[in-house]
């Protein structure tokens, strides 16, 4: 890892309803702008995920962490990135392979990464992620930094094999690992329940030696709750593992219809839906009135629209950067294939 | 059959169902292949078919995957393993490297893995880093592996039908970009035989060799010499191993002139290898070094147009035509 550089400050830890209402709704309308940029043809990449259902996850475990604390996602990850304080505009322009972005344009949606915000990476591999962080919680204890380094990935990646080699490690060395299972339902067209045998996948953790709980996401209070209690545990070097439910709102990718589900059981798995929920409480507690909620959702709305408006606006990287960062800056960059070309066939 | 227009898709799927319809032992096995229809489509449809004990959707597991199929085709049953992309490939490089490619070998020559991993390669989808590769190198390195990858329509049916009929391990990479091309096809008309590769053109001033999706660019390319008064001859590899060379050997003795085009990385890639074959074997004849036309030495970028800034395409293999003949391109 690079040293981190010079970075926005992470959000403070907050589980007050009202702060993850709010993030969620930033998560939830930031997807829905990705899916516009994508749709207006001013997005790079074929394969964006959307999160719309799983704010919750994002959210609720986001807030359990500090600044410092590390992570990595998997390929549906911009909520957990925002509530990790990114900033809308440089995910957006990065999702659009734009310069501005931060990757350069290089990474997109499915390999964003900024070491300023602890952001190890997103991961275009089922489950390639996971292992960083048995990396990280290693140097958090050998450092002594008592930061916690947390894995996010879906209920498909329950399939690899270095999902259980890596709790297996965390566990057998006691290192500072939270391990978070977005049990959306799906992977791709695959139910969770034609994927396994047993989908009660916390007790496989538990069976490794690591804290194993099972939480549902319709409640982001839930939610925030366990991961809280969960992480403190981690600080101390007790690695856990937390399996969140939600659904899959869309399909798995832009263009993808879900034909596979049957729209009764769709109408019903949007029913579980935290944003709405979180809002309803609200109301309920007196915690925040209509007029105040609108408010809110009108600051938002303006705060993403902005960011198609940035991103349109941003360059494409320069073909001269396609050699940078191959290797360290101080190296040489790759010779082109052009020049090398050139050079062979230079006669005198 | 008559002629019909078909999609390198549909000449794909074909080819599954009627190796399927032949072969009750055939099973296609791996991620999403049956209620999704595959990530790109080929095998749709099929599950309703040949049922799910046929066409089997499996967990996010390559390694087991590819492992499994390793198995049940040493048990008898002949599997179509689909690895979703080859970007892939390094996760199941113990099964497939390891375990498929040696087993006749370490075994003594007791039983062979009759078996087909079927994927799919290239840019082209502004996909990233990890799923836009071309890989093949690591399979052309790997002795004990066949390896074909088909740049037409009617390659795409014939290779698979052949591929499954291989008594060893077979790796089938098709193109991403492809998959839509269509061309008009009498897929009764009597094949290629396997392990040969094609003239696509002839020409008499340079020879380019090149396999895949950069065959369609390398024709392109051709065309446009062609109006500057070079003419090439084009060879379509069809299968990496077996590797025909003899057609090769022959044209650039006569020729002296070589290019050889991959979209894989450069650097100790295909093209290398055929380098290096023609270098050996056409030395005396060669008028000039032959040279590589390849995918830059970096990853490849999200972004658009450093995605199609990385590998070779029509404009680069026309230039380095003029180049090699002397002209400067204009
Ligand atoms: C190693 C690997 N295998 C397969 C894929 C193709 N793929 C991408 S996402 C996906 C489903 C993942 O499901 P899940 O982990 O539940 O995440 P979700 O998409 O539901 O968020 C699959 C099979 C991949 N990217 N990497
Ligand atoms: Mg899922």
């Amino acid at each position: 890892m690079t040293k981190p550089v010079a970075h926005t400050p992470a959000p403070r830890p907050n589980t007050d309803l009202t702060s993850h209402y709010r993030m969620m709704l930033r998560i939830r309308t930031f997807e829905e702008r990705v899916g516009e940029l994508f749709v207006r043809g001013q997005s790079a990449g074929s394969m964006l995920h959307l999160s719309i259902g799983e704010e919750s996850a994002a959210a609720g475990v986001c807030a359990a962490m500090v600044e410092g604390d590390t992570f990595t996602t998997h390929h549906r990850g911009h909520g957990i990135f925002l509530a990790r304080g990114a900033d809308p505009n440089r995910m957006m322009a990065e999702i659009g392979g734009k310069e501005a972005g931060y990757c350069h344009g290089k990474g997109g949606s499915m390999h964003i990464a900024d070491m300023g915000l602890g952001h190890l990476g997103a991961n275009a591999i089922v489950g390639g992620g996971i292992p960083a962080v048995v990396g990280a919680g290693l140097a958090a204890r050998h450092h002594g930094s008592g930061k916690i380094s947390a894995a996010f990935f879906g209920d498909g990646a329950t399939g690899q094999g270095i999902l259980y080699e890596s709790m297996n490690m965390a566990a057998l060395w006691s290192l500072p690992c939270l391990f978070v299972c977005i049990n959306n339902q799906y992977g791709m067209g695959t139910r969770i329940d034609q994927a396994t045998a047993n989908p009660e996948i916390h007790e496989r953790a538990r069976a490794f030696g690591l804290v194993g709980e099972r939480v549902d996401g319709l409640d982001v209070e839930a939610v925030s709750e366990a991961a809280d209690r969960l992480v403190a545990g981690v600080r101390q070097g007790k690695p856990a593992f937390l399996m969140i439910d939600c659904y899959r709102f869309y399909g798995h990718a832009r263009k993808d219809k879900s034909p596979y589900r049957d729209p009764a059981e769709e109408e019903q798995g949007r029913q579980k839906d935290p944003v709405a929920f979180a809002r309803a409480a609200l109301l309920e507690r007196g915690l925040a009135t209509e007029a105040e909620l609108t408010a809110l959702e009108t600051e938002v709305g303006a705060e993403m629209d902005a960011t198609i408006d940035f991103t349109i606006a941003q360059k494409e990287p320069p073909l001269s950067t396609m050699f940078r960062d191959v290797y360290a800056p101080e190296e040489p960059e790759p010779e082109p294939v052009r020049t090398r070309i050139d050079r062979v066939l230079a006669r005198d | 059959m008559a002629l019909q227009e078909l999609t390198y898709r549909d000449a794909l799927r074909q080819a599954l169902i009627d190796a399927m319809r032949e072969n009750p032992d055939v099973v296609i096995m791996g991620e999403e292949v049956g209620r999704y229809g595959g990530a790109y489509a080929v095998t749709k449809d099929l599950i309703k078919e040949f049922g799910g004990e046929r066409v089997i959707d499996t967990p996010i597991s390559e390694p087991a995957i590819i492992g499994a199929a390793v198995g049940a085709a040493m048990a008898g049953l002949r599997p179509v393993a689909e690895l979703m992309y080859v970007d892939f490939i390094g996760m199941t490089m113990d099964q497939l490297g390891n375990q498929a490619a040696k087993i006749r070998y370490m075994f003594g020559g007791q039983i062979g893995v009759p078996m087909v991993l079927r994927t799919q390669g290239g840019t082209g989808r502004s996909a990233g880093a990890q799923h836009s590769q071309s890989l093949e190198a690591y399979v052309m390195h790997t002795p004990g592996l066949r390896l074909a990858m088909p740049a037409t329509v009617a390659d795409a049916y014939h290779l698979l039908r052949q591929a499954l009929t291989k008594p060893d391990p077979v790796v089938f990479i098709e193109h991403k970009a492809l998959y839509t091309m269509k061309e008009t096809v009498d897929l009764d008309a009597p094949a290629l035989p396997w392990g040969t590769s094609a003239v696509r053109r002839e020409g008499k001033d340079l020879v380019i060799v090149t396999y895949s999706r950069q065959l369609h660019y390398a024709l392109e390319a051709a065309k446009k010499l062609a109006a500057q008064g070079i003419e090439a001859t084009v060879i379509d590899l069809r299968t990496l191993n077996p590797l025909d060379f003899d057609p090769i050997r022959e044209a650039v003795s006569r020729i002296g002139r070589a290019m050889v085009v991959s979209e894989g990385v450069m650097t100790a890639g295909v093209a290398a290898e055929l380098s290096a074959r023609i270098t050996e074997e056409c030395f005396d004849y060669l008028e000039d070094p032959v040279v590589r036309v390849a995918g830059e030495d970096i990853p490849i970028s999200v972004s658009t147009a450093l995605e199609t800034g990385s590998v070779p395409g029509a404009q680069l293999i026309y230039e380095t035509g003029l180049k090699m003949l002397g002209k400067v391109p204009a």
